[in-house]
């Protein structure tokens, strides 16, 4: 029986790995995966409290299949945001698109 | 009826303007002013038409009625609305003859005066403006739409005293002429309102409104309780209020100092505007308002005698030490303005406790006539003088002298006015000043001699003038250079026609006040509506006869000569009395200094200084404010998204961490 605290640790490195690479990265793609890594670390929580606070319980199991669900979404969206960028600036590196800048 | 046709008195003018002033630049010089003469022309007829049906008609209770043939309710505000319509009454019917006619005569004189003239049609456009105005401001119903005309009256007078834009002086006189009335004219519209807001009425009396069709009697007896409710001393001051806007249009001391600038604009104009028609406005106004003045705000009157009284005296003194010509006659149009006002003021009840007794009438009929005879040769002697300057090209008397044989036209007709002014019998300012002086008598024996004297003084400073341009030393090197010559049969015909009025008008008059035959003026026009015969007080006649006489002589011995060493030797005894009345006893050197030293340093200044730099700083500092805090803001701005991620997550930590330790 794995102990709930390593869901936990696993949970905060997972989101921290996440959360520096998309502070870091100049990549699109690997900001995106940084984000998924996020997401990842708030399932893990979900499904790790679920199991802890309530055994009987549904709840926290559904968040994660939908959280699941909406992160597809939102890498698909992503990537067609990437590919446009792609196409119009030639580059996959977020520095180049700083057109907004006031 | 020619009371419904009443109404093309007005709209005539003012289509005539529409036209000309839209497509009178595309027309010949011709044109433009036939149309203008042509539709004044119809409304002279009109006039006289409306006059005849008016004054024959049968009065009632041996009151002529006032008639009312349009009115309609323009502006409703609750209690108060403001009307538009045409009011028919002794005195608004015989200033249409007055203004038509003067108008018309301006409109024949001016196609040779003005021949030629740069601007001819905009000049017989501004006319027709004028003359809708003035008419509009004597048939007004209320006294609301009679500010309304009264104003555009000064609009017309600003552009005609402008009309020689090009020309420095011409543009200060019309912006002086136009500054000083709207300032008098300030103080009219705070009387109207405040009349209006205690009263709930803009009528010229409690007589009610007046309601279409079936006007009211003059004098009948008014609505007291209004007038209670509104306090013993809001009508008096109101009327006051009133007063002082028409001081300023009818150039009254210490509003007077636009009138002799106003000679800068055309000579005819003068002759309409500044002499016959418009300064009078203000004699009018208080005509008008008679009934309440007399009922309300008896004594306030005696602020309009005492003004008069004081302008025609001064008015008459700057007038003997003028040296242009047109001066001299404004300052005469001034002092005879005066003259009107004082027979107005002097017309209180009487002492008997009756309503409206003789005396009274008296005062009105007379400030009404001589408005009337006043018009008439002073319209003529205007006109004369444009003819002379029109020959001789300047204004100065000293260019004159001996014209009398160049323009025997001009000469006859410029003597019947000087005699008229100054009150020789048989003609029509006899008549007229007789009978104001008269009522001053009535009223206090020394108003009575003051305005003998002044009268005298009219004598005296009216044959220097003749004397100075007809007679006196020939300035021969300036005649030999250019040879005066009689002005042309347009220009000659309304002189003789004004003249032959200023005769006919004096010879019947005297005839019936010496022989009490009816008739005469006061059986048209009187403060009741009533048939007033005039009965001169012989006394009284043949004192200012025999001083008239005197002064003429004075005039005649003084200035008729080849040389004159009276006239020089009085000058060089006082040198400094001569100077300040040239200077008009330094009358615009004291506005000059109350308006630019004290009021522009002492109070615009510092409102200015308050406006630019507190009202002005206020909203510059708000306007900097946010300028300065979007310029700091933009910075964070900087298109670098994990930049924003950073703050988010910050932000986020931030908030989680105070949310746990709350």
């Amino acid at each position: 029986m794995v102990p709930v605290e390593c869901y936990f640790v696993l949970s905060a490195l997972l989101f921290f790995i996440g959360v520096y690479g998309f502070v870091t990265r100049r990549n699109l793609i690997a900001m995106l995966i940084s984000v998924e890594l996020v997401l990842n670390a708030v399932d893990i929580n979900f499904a790790a409290i679920n199991r802890l606070l309530y055994p009987n319980g549904m709840e926290g199991m559904f968040m994660t299949l939908f959280v699941i669900g909406v992160a597809a979404a939102e890498s698909a969206v992503a990537i067609a945001i990437i590919i446009n960028v792609y196409r119009n600036f030639h580059s996959d590196n977020v520095d180049s698109i700083t057109n907004l800048k006031g | 009826m020619i009371y419904e046709l009443s109404f093309l008195i007005l709209l005539l003018p003012l289509l005539s303007f529409i036209v000309l002033g839209l497509a009178g630049m595309k027309m010949q010089h011709k044109t433009a002013g036939l149309i203008g003469t042509c539709s004044l022309g119809l409304i002279t007829i009109l006039s006289y038409w409306t006059a005849f049906e008016y004054f024959t008609a049968d009065r009632v209770n041996g009151i002529y009625q006032t008639i009312v043939p349009y009115n309609f309710t323009w502006l409703p505000l609750g209690n108060l609305h403001f009307d538009m319509g045409i009011l028919l009454d002794p005195i608004s019917v015989m200033m249409l003859i007055v203004i038509s006619t003067v108008s018309f005569m301006v409109h024949i004189y001016s196609f040779g005066y003005m021949h030629g003239e740069k601007g001819f049609q905009r000049y017989y456009a501004f006319l027709s403006l004028f003359t809708m105005s003035m008419l509009g401001l004597v048939l007004a119903t209320n006294i609301f739409q009679m500010y309304m005309f009264w104003e555009l009256v000064g609009v017309s007078s600003y552009l005609l005293i402008g009309f020689y834009y090009p020309l420095k002086p011409a543009i200060a006189a019309s912006k002086k002429a136009f500054i000083v009335t709207r300032f008098a004219d300030m103080f009219f519209l705070v009387g109207i309102l405040t009349f209006g807001y205690f009263t709930d009425s803009f009528s010229f009396s409690f007589a009610g409104d007046i309601v279409m069709g079936q006007g009211t009697t003059p004098f009948i007896e008014g609505n007291m309780s209004k007038a209670v409710a509104a306090g013993a001393c809001i009508i008096p001051t109101a009327l006051t209020l009133m007063f002082i806007g028409g001081a300023g249009k009818s150039a009254m001391f210490p509003l007077h100092i636009w009138l002799p600038d106003a000679m800068e604009g055309p000579t005819p104009v003068s002759a309409l505007i500044h002499a016959a028609t418009m300064v009078v406005a203000g004699v009018f106004q208080i005509a008008r308002m008679f009934p309440l003045w007399i009922q309300y705000a008896p004594e306030a009157m005696s602020i309009v005698v005492w003004v008069g009284v004081f302008t025609a005296f001064y008015a008459a003194a700057v007038a003997c030490a003028q040296s242009d010509i047109k001066r001299v006659l404004a300052f005469s149009t001034i002092s005879q303005i005066a003259f009107m006002m004082v027979a107005l003021g002097v017309s209180l009840p009487g002492h008997h406790g009756a309503f409206l007794d003789n005396h009274a009438q008296l005062g009105y009929m007379a400030g009404m006539f001589h408005l009337f005879t006043h018009a008439m040769f002073k319209a003529c002697l205007f006109l004369g003088a444009g003819c002379i300057i029109h020959a001789v090209h300047s204004n100065e008397m000293a260019l004159m002298g001996g014209l009398r044989k160049y323009m025997p036209i001009t000469n006859a007709t410029f003597l019947i006015s000087c005699l008229a002014i100054a009150g020789i019998p048989f003609f029509s300012g006899f008549s007229s000043k007789d009978e104001i002086i008269t009522a001053c008598f009535a009223y206090s024996p020394v108003v009575g001699w003051i305005m003998t004297g002044i009268a005298a003084m009219t004598a005296f400073y009216m044959f220097r003038l003749y004397y100075g341009i007809f007679w006196g030393t020939e300035n021969v090197e300036a005649h030999e250079h250019h040879t005066p010559h009689e002005a042309p049969l347009t220009m000659t015909i309304p002189l003789i026609v004004l003249s032959v009025i200023t005769l006919g008008v004096g010879i019947y008059t005297t005839l019936a006040g010496f022989l009490g035959w009816g008739g005469s003026f006061g059986s048209f026009v009187s403060a009741a509506g009533t048939d007033y015969t005039i009965h001169f007080d012989t006394q009284i006649a043949a004192t200012s006869t025999i001083i008239a006489i005197l002064s003429i002589c004075l005039a005649t011995y003084i200035y008729k000569g080849e040389s004159q060493p009276i006239a020089d030797r009085l000058y060089k005894t006082f040198p400094k009395l001569h100077r300040a009345a040239y200077k008009r006893f330094y009358q615009d050197e004291i506005w000059q200094f109350v308006t630019h030293r004290i009021i522009f340093r002492c109070i615009s200044t510092p409102i200015a200084w308050f406006d630019r730099h507190v009202v002005d700083g206020t909203f510059n500092f708000m306007a900097w404010g946010a300028n300065e805090g979007g310029e700091s803001l933009r910075s964070w701005q900087s298109g670098d998204v994990r930049q924003y991620a950073v703050w988010f997550i910050t932000g986020s930590v931030a908030l989680t961490l105070i949310l746990l330790c709350i």
